[in-house]
């Protein structure tokens, strides 16, 4: 696990070139080109607050104006479903360069979670707009980079997993668009989690749940302008810990037999 | 000069092959049972490379050859620990940069300056080194007008250039080439070669792989010929290329004979039945086809190549003695006949043809077996596969027994000159002219190959 930090820290330059790659090959060719990652949350934006103003309205006291609600929380989510839906193909669709020069794999896998990182920075301007609009922006915002951060070692963690064992078993691709589908309504981003009654058994079963976690602090420094979260941050971010050692782990047992499988 | 850059102690690499259907097995049963890694295990093996060991010193160029297959990328990648090997240890010290595979990892969407930049990190540059020499970069692959253009505009020879460029200037400590100087055109092949050759000056060590013989001989200090995994010699590149080239001819006799034979046992099966052949083959129905067809009341029984000292040969080398010989036989006595042998190209082209009418030989008689030998006192052709026809036929043309292309013998010659003919020639220079004498090459000696 410290290897794969080691090895990740010498090679910055080139994950850097490749983030900036990948954000430039992106929107390359488009007529909006960068604009996209402003318009692409606003425009998600816009079709939830369709969806839950109009359609299914959300009267819910405490998550008021619930678009905003909304919107604290569909950012962080799209970051981790895009890091992990495309982790996956990363090591297949680099193939090329698996077999043909001497590169450390986890390097594609960190990539696909930095760029999709910098999308959701991107993004934050849109919302921090919306905030201040609806004078909700409080001086708790600045402790973002915490869920950020703890976010970043989750996924990372994930990624490098499903990504060396997608080389193998490629139905995880699959598999993993529809966990992910499952994970989005088992983690309070369209509900709030406190609403839901302490002692219940669906209370539990969410506690368990490591993004509940960094989504209930996400919403807490974005939204509510208060945070009382940090315990269950800090359970989140040992979990964290915990699927980047078994991530990193298990990449680096498979790590030879990438060039022969890809 | 003598510490070892590269040191290969009896090295194995076995691939793992699975069988398509067992994957979704295993993901089962991997799911079910917890038992991932161990359903990580091979099903069926390849092995590539078996007892492998050299060593290669500092600033030395180091030659690979061996047939297609015979494992010679899969030592280049375990050379630049893009796998490991299976037993065996193999230690490098050094930067080593690998010419695999030209540009591999260029993104077509963005542009040649930016891809430039990615691929000599990937390679081991650092950010300053890559600032210095970038324009070096550019200039060698002679793209400065396209360097902002998206690589995906790029023609194949571009992209080729490039990906040379970069790797050529990451400045390794080992440069690992792999058969890529076949790509692009005639001028920058040329500066490849003075690139490397400029490397090799400059004490780096190099290894490589190719088919190209004549640049092993000329570059490599020491050559290591793999045959199906396994050293089959190793040593001094004149020596070694020889070996292989023997090796080769060998193979191509055996092949060639074993064709030979075919058609021997062909031509013996349809001596029952010459009509049926007759109507099976048109007789100059379009192109070059090989066929057999005649009355078959002289008929060819079988034809052998044989070298100055009497031996069956497939396989010549330019300037050899080399004699047709044809066992014929008739049935009945027949006073009209002809015997005619002409030569053909790969390609078809009729290189040479002769009969013993348009010699002017008045046929008397033929009964009961013979044999009728054509004599060829210097095989004036250059390298290549020639394919004989010879028949029997009446004085106006009437087959009795045409074999058309059912026999064959290759040429093999250490110089590569072009065309089909090969005149005795010389080369002679007088007055303010100056040129060394290439070294001698003599062909090789495939007599002793293929008496057995």
């Amino acid at each position: 696990m410290i290897a794969t930090v080691a090895t990740l820290v010498r090679y910055r330059a080139l994950i850097q070139s490749l983030v900036s790659r990948e954000l430039k090959a992106r929107y390359r060719g488009s007529v909006l080109g960068f604009l996209w990652s402003f318009v692409n949350p606003l425009l998600l934006l816009l079709t939830y607050t369709f969806v839950f103003t109009i359609i299914l309205p959300n009267r819910q006291v405490d998550i008021q104006p619930y678009f905003l609600f909304l919107f604290c929380g569909i950012l962080p989510w799209t970051w981790l479903q895009g890091s992990l839906a495309e982790s996956c193909g990363v090591i297949i669709a680099s193939g090329n360069l698996i077999k043909k020069v001497l590169f450390p794999a986890e390097v594609l896998p960190t990539v696909t979670v930095l760029a999709n990182l910098a999308h959701f920075l991107l993004g934050l301007p849109i919302l921090f707009a919306f905030l201040a609009w609806k004078g909700k922006l409080a001086w708790t915002a600045v402790l973002l980079p915490v869920p950020i951060f703890v976010q970043l070692v989750l996924s990372l963690g994930l990624a490098l997993f499903l990504s060396a064992l997608t080389v193998h078993f490629r139905d995880i691709q699959n598999i993993v668009t529809h966990v992910l589908h499952l994970w989005f309504f088992a983690t309070p981003v369209i509900y709030s989690y406190a609403a839901i009654d302490e002692t219940s058994l669906l209370r539990q079963a969410l506690r368990l749940n490591p993004m509940t976690h960094v989504m209930v602090v996400y919403q807490q420094v974005l939204f509510y302008g208060a945070i009382d979260h940090w315990r269950g941050l800090f359970l989140a971010f040992l979990i964290g810990i915990l699927f980047f050692g078994a991530g990193s782990f298990l990449f680096d047992r498979l790590r030879d037999t990438f060039p022969e499988d890809v | 000069m003598s510490t070892p850059v590269i040191v290969a102690r009896d090295v194995a690499k076995v691939y793992r092959r699975f069988v398509h259907k067992n994957q979704f097995k295993t993901l089962k049963s991997a799911l079910l049972t917890g038992s991932l890694l161990s359903d990580l295990r091979p099903e069926e093996t390849f092995t590539a490379l078996d007892h492998v060991s050299f060593e290669v010193p500092r600033g030395s160029t180091f030659g690979v050859i061996g047939e297609n297959g015979s494992g010679k990328s899969t030592l280049l990648k375990l050379v630049a620990g893009i796998t490991k090997p299976t037993r065996g240890s193999l230690v490098v010290d050094g930067r080593v940069s690998a010419l695999i595979e030209l540009g591999a990892g260029f993104h077509p969407e963005i542009s040649g300056r930016e891809n430039v930049a990615i691929n000599a990190i990937m390679l081991g540059l650092t950010r300053r080194e890559l600032d210095r020499r970038f324009g070096e970069i550019v200039a060698f692959a002679e793209l400065e007008e396209f360097i902002d253009a998206p690589v995906k505009t790029y023609s194949s020879g571009m992209y080729m250039r490039l990906g040379f460029a970069v790797a050529i200037h990451v400045e390794p400590d080992v440069l690992l080439i792999d058969e890529v100087l076949a790509v692009g055109d005639e001028g920058f092949t040329r500066k490849c070669l003075d690139k490397i050759a400029e490397f090799r000056a400059r004490g780096k060590t190099i290894i490589f792989v190719t088919h190209s013989l004549g640049l092993v001989e000329k570059m490599c200090d020491d050559v290591l010929w793999l045959r199906h995994g396994r050293t089959a010699d190793r040593g001094d590149p004149k020596r070694v290329v020889d070996a292989y080239l023997t090796y080769v001819a060998g193979g191509e006799e055996a092949r060639l004979k074993a064709r030979h034979l075919a058609a021997a046992a062909q031509a013996a099966g349809q001596e029952g039945a010459p009509e049926e052949t007759a109507a099976e083959v048109e007789p100059g129905a379009g192109g070059y086809r090989p066929g057999r067809w005649g009355s078959r009341e002289v008929e060819i029984r079988g034809l052998r190549f044989l070298d100055a000292a009497g031996r069956d040969r497939h396989v010549f080398v330019p300037g050899e003695a080399v004699t047709i010989a044809l066992s014929v036989g008739a049935a009945r006595q027949v006073e009209d006949f002809v015997f005619g042998v002409g030569l053909f190209s790969a390609e078809g082209t009729n290189v040479w043809g002769t009969n013993t009418d348009i010699e002017g030989f008045l046929p008397k008689r033929i009964e009961g077996a013979a044999e009728v030998r054509l004599e060829i006192g210097s095989l004036s052709l250059v390298e290549g596969t020639y394919s004989v026809d010879v028949a029997a036929h009446k004085r106006d043309g009437t087959p009795y027994d045409y074999h058309r292309g059912l026999h064959s013998f290759k040429v093999k010659s250490r110089v590569k000159d072009v065309g089909l003919y090969r005149p005795g020639h010389r080369w002679g220079f007088a007055g303010g002219v100056s040129l060394d004498a290439p070294p001698p090459r003599p062909e090789l000696d495939l007599s002793e190959e293929t008496s057995g």
